[in-house]
């Protein structure tokens, strides 16, 4: 049996590498964008001289063939469902028994006027990465970014790292707030602007003005009728899939590739993952398309079973997502809504250094936790994961918090501090039972509930 | 606008400025004196030695005449020995004064070196010789000055990783596999012809060694299937940084002088006699000089890895404890025994990196020095039988590698801006267990053999000849593996590129690491997005990844746990930790496997 991947990102990859585990038949992977795997997530680093391009690819070349992976850099241009077969840019066609979708997203343009002009490009493939490249070579005297993403943020990190004057709009009132609880936005703002980064809320694109004769972007307009001169536009108001090669076939699509809890299209023996693919019925308080490199890779494990006749439905687990902005890092277990419904009670503690915070959310009603949010400070997966499957009580999580702790060695633990703010809400009377340390932390996770 | 390097503030460009013109002195200071060979400026020990070298030195003229340069010196004074070396020989075939044995009559080749060193050094008598003061300021105040004029202004960053622009400089960016290939071979080669000459154009050990190299090629890249894996990405695949390059030959450069010809680094050593004779009140060899300058290095340097990491408590405290131990146990302490007609010893230096513990001059140095001498052998022999299995069981080898050590405080120094040179590759991993396994084997049966010839008397072994075996050992291990290519390699290979591939003791430790030992890192759950900057970052050259993007738990022989993985991964994935409760299955879980399969039987 001959199965066909397009895209060989996270998404693609795992299904490969899980088909292979599982079975011998022919894998070929398809890309268009680069002839091996790299990390999508690890592109700003590449900009910044942190890694070369090699550095961010996790197998050496020579794994793809060992493993009986056949890499094809092509770009497919027309699906055919009914013969099998894809039909490449080129004109060349390869035929398949089996199809996994995983061409993963593209950014999005909402059709300002100057938005094809050289000197615009979102930040998503190693293309976009060579633009950059290209004009910052060139010399960049201001960049303007639009969109107050992740990526937006790395974006402006980037451009901060060689020195160049960065204006960042953002359509909220705070930076990226509809993911962010208030006070966690509040010190990404802060810190984005203590990093020199001109900030500008409630602002949005309106145009893009080109010099004249060389279609290159030299003024951008804000909604607010602001004229900002630029030679380089980012534009990162998020992403969307990109499946515009698929539009006049028969695979059925929505915002994504349409699939079911199996991973399956309404066409036999295709399948969609990754950021790509949109679940008609999401698990409760997931949404349909979710571009995370976790999310990718947890559907490239499931739909390999599925392409190898073991039916398998995709389970994403507890949420959870992690992230860097600047100096500040941040991790996320369970739900942590910014426009939380009544009955989720938030115990919220913010370091004096503003760049650290610890954010419990539990439901007053039956008192299980719910969701962590941390700032600066670093907690355990499985710790998180095991307390809010278990719907345990806040008041145990809080007098066993330690274990979470995942900070290095010698870092200072701040549990108790937390434990003080519940006990402050709640006049409490709560105290830590348990530090920091793996051996308590083992002894957690392997205790099964009887 | 755009700049692909740091931003730096007035201050640190005065600050380098003023370490370049230090730097720049404290070479040229090799070529500023003259020199002038008196009786007073004569160092031979021995009378007759002396009475001879006087002669043959008044005969050739050489005596009270100036020399503007060493080389000229030397090579004149070299002259001279050699002309005393064969009338002290004829002299032998005539009878020797009563009393005095052969041996000792004539003039032997180690004495001649000593007496070179000795000598060249009393006999300057120029600009250097005259202004001690002047040019330690000169050289070691002013590159102090202008480290840390560079270094502390980084404490005033926004705390965080600080790796911007590293694969951009031309100092850390690393080399093209082909330039790489091309230093390592002539390296090898150079070492194995020298050592030739070494060992008194003795072709047998050099033959072996090469023997033994070429048969390690030949297991990696055909027994254990390396050929086929070409190692894409280990070296740069398009960049070569030159200034890199120029740093790694200075210092080969410096090793080669230090280690073998030291006559020729004479006025870097009477630079340090002031603070040689306020220390231990001798005047400087050229081992005072190497152990002043790698401390001020090590401290310099330490301070930079604490602005650097001035976020990371663990960094902090790691760093300081390097800072620490080679200041006092490697420096100060054996300075101050020798102060107090007292045995040198470094405490903390171990066997087999410490290759010479076992040698007959140590133990019986040992063994003649009262209680003070045998509580240092039973401390030294204590620490290889029950410090090493029993600290490394409960820490992982980093107790010693990135806590204590001297190499490994060097590494982590001055080493730390060439970390991400080191090779990720599968087949260098590969290279690196026959290497280092080969090296701790070969300290071991010399060390047998010299403990065997100890307590027998007994020289020849089979084939082998113990004396000649540890200055092999001495000389390819000791010296050009730990010293020329452990530190001369650092811009070329990375940081670690002895620690990784040569040191035994990082071979003992390593096997106690790997099979009964607390310590792994442990992952994070799913949270990888296989960035690559713990491996990147990684100096012992692990795929660190490898293991993070599955979810599973790191247990490395060579991991130094310097924690930098941890420190620079962006999604806080990775965490240095001990627990007895799972020493043996410490690495079974694949966490992001998602399905479990015992849940699915799978039809193929
Ligand atoms: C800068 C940046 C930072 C990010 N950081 C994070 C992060 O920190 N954490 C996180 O969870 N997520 C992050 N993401 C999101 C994450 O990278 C994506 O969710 C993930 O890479 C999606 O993987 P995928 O396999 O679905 O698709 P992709 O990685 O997009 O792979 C799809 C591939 O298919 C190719 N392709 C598409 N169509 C065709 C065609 N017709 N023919 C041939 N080839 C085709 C594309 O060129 C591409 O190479 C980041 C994304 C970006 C851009
Ligand atoms: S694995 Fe991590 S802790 Fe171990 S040596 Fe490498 S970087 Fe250091
Ligand atoms: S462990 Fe951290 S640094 Fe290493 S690849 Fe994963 S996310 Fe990147």
């Amino acid at each position: 049996m001959h199965i066909a991947i397009i895209g060989n990102g996270i998404s693609g990859i795992t299904a490969a590498r899980n088909i292979r585990k599982l079975s011998d038949h022919k894998i070929t992977v398809i890309s268009a964008e680069s002839d091996y795997f790299f990390s999508r997530t690890a592109l700003m680093y590449i900009y910044m001289g942190h890694m070369r391009l090699e550095d961010t690819q996790p197998y050496e070349d020579w794994f793809w063939k060992k493993n009986r992976i056949d890499l094809k850099n092509g770009y497919v241009e027309k699906v055919n469902t009914q013969d099998k077969e894809l039909i490449f840019y080129d004109g060349e066609s390869i035929a398949y028994d089996k199809l996994i979708i995983a061409c993963g997203s593209k950014p999005n343009k909402f059709g300002w006027p100057g938005q094809d002009l050289d000197g615009v490009h979102g930040l998503y493939s190693l293309q976009d990465l060579e633009a950059l490249e290209r004009h910052s070579i060139g010399g960049i005297n201001q960049a303007v970014i639009v969109g107050g993403g992740l990526i937006g943020l790395e974006l402006a990190e980037m451009l901060h790292s060689r020195h160049i004057p960065v204006t960042f709009l953002v359509r909220e009132t705070n930076y990226w707030n509809a993911v962010l609880p208030k006070e966690e936005s509040d010190m990404v703002t802060r810190h984005i602007r203590e990093n020199g980064i001109d900030l500008q809320l409630e602002t949005e694109l309106k145009e893009i003005w080109g010099k004249k004769g060389v279609e290159k972007a030299e003024l951008i307009v804000t909604s607010s009728g602001e004229k900002i001169k630029c030679d380089y536009v980012g534009l990162t108001a998020g992403v969307s899939p990109n499946i515009d090669f698929l539009r006049f076939g028969d695979i059925e699509l929505g915002k994504g590739v349409l699939v079911n809890e199996f991973l399956e299209t309404n066409v036999p023996d295709v399948y969609a993952i990754g950021d790509c693919a949109q679940l008609q019925n999401p698990r409760s308080g997931r949404r349909p398309i979710e571009a995370v490199w976790y999310t990718g890779r947890m559907m490239g494990e499931t739909v390999a079973y599925n392409v190898c006749g073991k039916k398998v439905e995709y389970d994403p687990g507890i949420w959870f997502n992690s992230a860097k902005f600047f100096e500040i890092e941040y991790q996320v277990y369970g739900t942590v809504l910014t426009n939380p419904p009544e009955h989720h009670k938030s115990i919220y503690w913010e370091h004096s250094d503003g760049r650290k915070s610890i954010r419990l959310i539990y439901d007053k009603n039956t008192s299980s936790i719910i969701g962590f949010n941390l700032m600066g400070v670093r907690y355990r997966h499985e710790v998180c994961e095991k307390w809010i499957k278990e719907g345990t009580h806040v008041e145990e999580v809080l007098q066993t918090l330690g274990i979470a702790n995942f900070d290095p060695e010698f870092y200072k633990e701040y549990e108790q501090e937390v434990i003080d703010i519940y006990n402050a809400q709640t006049g409490n009377n709560l105290e830590l039972k348990k530090r920091r340390g793996l051996r308590s932390a083992l002894e957690f996770l392997k205790k099964t509930i009887a | 606008m755009s700049n692909k390097s740091t931003d730096k503030t007035i201050l640190q460009k005065l600050g380098l400025a003023i370490f370049v013109i230090a730097l720049g002195v404290f070479t040229l200071s090799l070529g500023l004196d003259s020199y002038q060979l008196s009786e007073e400026s004569l160092k031979v020990s021995k009378e007759y030695h002396r009475v001879e070298v006087l002669n043959q030195a008044r005969e050739v003229g050489v005596l009270n005449r100036s020399f503007e340069s060493n080389i000229e010196f030397i090579s004149a004074f070299k002259n001279v020995l050699e002309k005393a070396q064969s009338s002290l020989n004829e002299k032998a075939e005539n009878g020797i004064p009563e009393g005095i044995g052969e041996w000792d009559f004539k003039l032997g080749d180690w004495e001649v070196k000593d007496y070179i060193l000795q000598t060249t050094k009393s006999s300057s008598v120029g600009l250097i010789a005259q202004n001690k003061r002047l040019f330690l300021l000169l050289t070691f105040g002013l590159g102090i000055l202008g480290g840390l004029l560079y270094v502390l202004p980084k404490f005033n960053l926004i705390p965080g990783i600080k790796n911007n622009h590293v694969y951009h400089n031309a100092m850390t960016r690393g080399l093209k596999f082909g330039p790489r290939s091309f230093f390592l071979t002539m390296t090898i080669i150079g070492s194995l012809l020298f050592g030739f000459f070494y060992l008194n154009k003795n072709l047998f050990w050099p033959l072996v060694t090469a023997i033994v190299i070429l048969l390690i090629i030949g297991l990696v890249l055909y027994a254990e299937k390396q050929k086929q894996n070409n190692p894409t990405k280990s070296a740069s695949p398009t960049i070569t940084g030159w200034l890199g390059v120029f740093t790694g030959v200075y210092l080969i450069g410096f090793y080669i002088l230090l280690y073998w010809t030291p006559h020729y680094i004479t006025s870097w050593i009477l630079i340090v006699d002031p603070v040689s004779e306020v220390l231990s009140g001798n005047p400087a060899s050229q081992w005072f000089l190497y152990g002043l300058l790698y401390t001020v290095v090590v401290l310099v340097m330490g301070l930079r890895m604490m602005a650097k990491y001035q976020h990371n408590k663990y960094q902090l405290v790691r760093t300081g404890s390097v800072m620490f131990f080679q200041t006092a146990f490697a420096f100060l302490i054996p300075e101050i025994l020798i102060r107090l007609n007292q045995p040198y010893f470094d405490f903390k230096n171990i066997w087999p990196l410490d290759y010479d513990f076992f040698f007959d001059f140590n133990l019986n140095t040992l063994l003649n020095s009262g209680g003070l001498g045998i509580f240092m052998l039973v401390w030294g022999i204590a620490l290889i039988i029950i410090g090493v299995p029993v600290i490394t069981y409960f820490y992982g080898k980093r107790w010693y590698c990135s806590w204590v050590c001297g190499c490994g405080g060097l590494a982590e120094t001055l080493g730390d801006p060439y970390r991400q040179l080191s090779d990720k590759s599968v087949r260098a991993w590969k290279f690196e267990r026959w290497i280092i396994h080969g090296v701790l084997v070969f300290s071991v049966l010399m060390t047998a053999l010299v403990l065997y010839t100890y307590f027998s008397g007994n020289y020849n072994i089979w084939i082998f000849n113990s004396d000649t075996v540890r200055t092999w050992y001495g000389f390819l291990i000791g010296s050009a593996f730990a010293g020329v290519v452990g530190t001369g390699f650092y811009p070329l290979m990375g940081n670690r590129t002895w620690c990784r591939f040569g040191c035994p003791l990082a071979g003992y430790l390593g096997l106690v690491q790997k099979f009964k030992s607390r310590f792994r890192i442990t992952v994070n759950g799913g949270q990888c997005i296989s960035c690559g900057n713990c491996s990147t970052y990684c100096e012992m050259g692990i795929d660190v990844r490898h293991y993070a993007q599955r979810g599973q738990d790191v247990v490395r022989a060579s991991c130094v746990g310097c924690g930098i993985c941890a420190a620079v991964c962006p999604r806080g994935v990775l965490r240095l930790e001990n627990s007895s409760m799972d020493v043996g299955t410490r690495t079974q879980e694949l966490r992001t496997i998602h399905i479990s399969e015992d849940e699915i039987k799978l039809l193929v």
